[in-house]
């Protein structure tokens, strides 16, 4: 990009700066009159002049228009992202998005023509183009990565709800999974389990896999990987609802289960779990009612 | 794939281990690592700061900070001009020892990481990269 | 260089890990607590990692190599505090910290430091019952 260019694009908007962002402000505004209803009042008008001050002064500190890695274009970039997230939010569309930095163009293309000879205009206006471009461009961009941050966090969210440890008394977790286990779900439950640990002070953690179809390497390797962690901080786990055909699996896999108890049901874990901890369930006699 | 930001740390002693794990730590939490994935890699650059003063006479850790348009990342690059490693399988093989006993640092940094690379040859220093990406773990 | 302090409760010993360790202050604290283990003739020791948000192998080794110098000197240890990540962390690392145990807190270390201490004693009455057989 050549630099004279953009230093006489500097010059030029520093002196039509009011008068720019007028017509920039008024071009929004028909454009977005459908869309207006989504922003909040005022919000436009200072996105608009935040925009145009930051413009101008990156321009006039870096001519060079390297945009995408200039310290000076900075300012420049962080805004237009988080212009891009809000409107994300706000539930824009990309392009919506990017046309608010597109549309600067017409504004400015008319404050050229109107400053400029003819044989100055055709290489500013490229220049300019070019520039408004990468902003463009950028925006959209950071817009994708906006909605891809709220998409990932919504399944986070969404595993974590979907997997419940349950205390099932004082000192005894139990996780019953269910459902198909991948390698991303397994590991957002495993870390559950473990902070739950921590958080309820048990001791002991029976996790129960009735629930689950089919247990593959990787998720196998999580589950043990899980019951060495809980050993590590103090806890031990017993493995209960394994069906014959996961049994098969499990060996023909080669996994080495043999040191993690295991039991047939929840309910057998459950006694296991009491036993160690020195507890029992007893039954209690009904008084008759006669008189002592 | 854009590098949005570097840092050099010198790492001469064991004090400045404690300061490489800090360095790691703040950039891992500024890329939104979850708090397993951060304890990873800074564990993982503990193990490979230790090595360098150990059996490399000291040297650098560069810090980048990735972003490659779908995933943000931080890659680690530990520079020595020591003596260099003479067989990296053994060396990666846990609880190796030369009598300079690696034990499980070169493995284990590896093992915690999402990419891992090594160049050594005896006499020419050791340089590892190691990187782990957002999200991934 | 920091010197770690240990504190006596009871029969057993109580270190609180809050710093990052290197080697001399790894060396001292073997140091330190072997000595007190011995002039205490304590039967246990609990080592309070609840602060540490890193255990890298170093530090691993020197929990273990710690443990194995108490055992010599009959006296068991009892990890405690342990957080999620780091125990995910050393998994992956593949450190298992064989011969030391683990508990929760100081408390349950407590408590499974004295049951310890039963089944040694129990065991010990048996081997006497079985001598006057």
């Amino acid at each position: 990009m050549p630099e004279s260019s953009l230093a006489t694009l500097a010059t030029l908007l520093t002196k039509h700066r009011q008068e720019l962002l007028t017509a920039w402000s008024q071009l929004q505004e028909q454009d977005l009159s459908i869309r207006n209803n989504l922003l909040k009042p005022g919000e436009l008008d200072q996105q608009t002049r935040e925009f145009l001050d930051a413009f101008v002064k990156a321009l006039a500190a870096d001519s060079s228009g390297d945009v995408m890695r200039s310290e000076s274009w900075a300012p420049v970039r962080e805004l237009v992202a988080s212009i891009s997230r809000s409107r994300a939010r706000q539930g824009f569309t990309p392009s919506e998005t990017a046309t608010f930095v597109f549309s600067l163009k017409q504004p400015l293309f008319n404050m050229l023509k109107q400053s400029l000879s003819a044989d100055q205009l055709a290489e500013q206006i490229w220049a300019t183009s070019a520039l408004l471009d990468d902003i463009g461009l950028y925006a959209a961009e950071t817009y994708q990565k906006g909605r891809e941050e709220i998409i990932s966090r919504q399944q986070q969210e969404l595993m974590e709800l979907s997997t419940p440890v349950v205390q099932l008394w004082e000192g005894v977790l139990a996780l019953p999974l269910i459902g198909t286990l991948d390698s991303a779900r397994t590991q957002v439950v495993m870390e559950s389990l473990l902070q739950a640990i921590v958080d309820t002070g048990s001791s002991i953690a029976i996790i129960d896999i009735t629930g689950v179809p089919v247990v593959d390497t990787l998720v196998a390797q999580h589950l043990l990987k899980t019951v060495a962690a809980a050993r590590l901080m103090g806890a031990d786990c017993i493995i209960s609802g394994i069906r014959p055909q996961i049994a098969q699996t499990i060996v023909h896999l080669g996994v080495e289960i043999n040191d993690v108890p295991t039991k047939a049901t929840l309910a057998d874990a459950f006694a296991i779990a009491l036993t160690r901890m020195g507890l029992a369930v007893v039954r209690r006699v009904r008084r008759t009612g006669a008189a002592e | 794939m854009r590098t949005t930001k570097t840092e050099v740390i010198s790492v001469r002693n064991a004090p400045e281990v404690v300061g490489v794990r800090h360095a790691v730590r703040k950039c891992a939490v500024e890329l939104g690592f979850s708090l397993v994935e951060q304890t990873k890699i800074v564990t993982a650059a503990s193990e490979l700061a230790r090595n360098m003063i150990d059996y490399g006479g000291g040297g650098t850790v560069t810090l980048e900070l990735l972003d490659d348009g779908i995933r943000r990342g931080l890659r680690l690059i530990f520079e020595d001009t020591g003596p260099g490693i003479p067989d990296v399988e053994a060396a990666l093989r846990d609880g190796f020892t030369t009598g300079s006993g690696m034990g499980l640092g070169l493995g284990g940094a590896r093992r915690l990481s999402n990419d891992f690379q090594i160049q050594t040859a005896p006499g020419e220093g050791t340089r590892i990269t190691i990187a782990r990406w957002k999200g991934s773990s | 260089m920091e010197r770690i302090p240990i504190l006596k409760m009871g029969r057993f010993l109580l270190v609180s890990i809050q710093v990052d360790m290197d080697d001399r202050t790894a060396m001292t604290l073997q140091d330190d607590l072997t000595a007190q283990i011995v002039k205490h003739r304590a039967t246990g020791v609990l080592i309070d990692i609840s602060s540490l948000d890193v255990v890298d192998s170093f530090i691993g080794r020197m929990l273990a190599n710690t443990a194995a110098m108490a055992r010599i000197l009959d006296a068991d240890t009892v990890v405690v505090g342990m957080q999620p990540s780091v125990a995910i962390t050393l998994v992956e690392l593949g450190l298992s910290l064989k011969g030391v145990r683990s508990a929760l807190n100081v408390e349950r270390g407590m408590d499974l430091l004295r049951s310890i201490a039963r089944t040694d004693a129990y065991e010990s009455e048996q081997l006497d019952a079985d001598h006057e057989d």
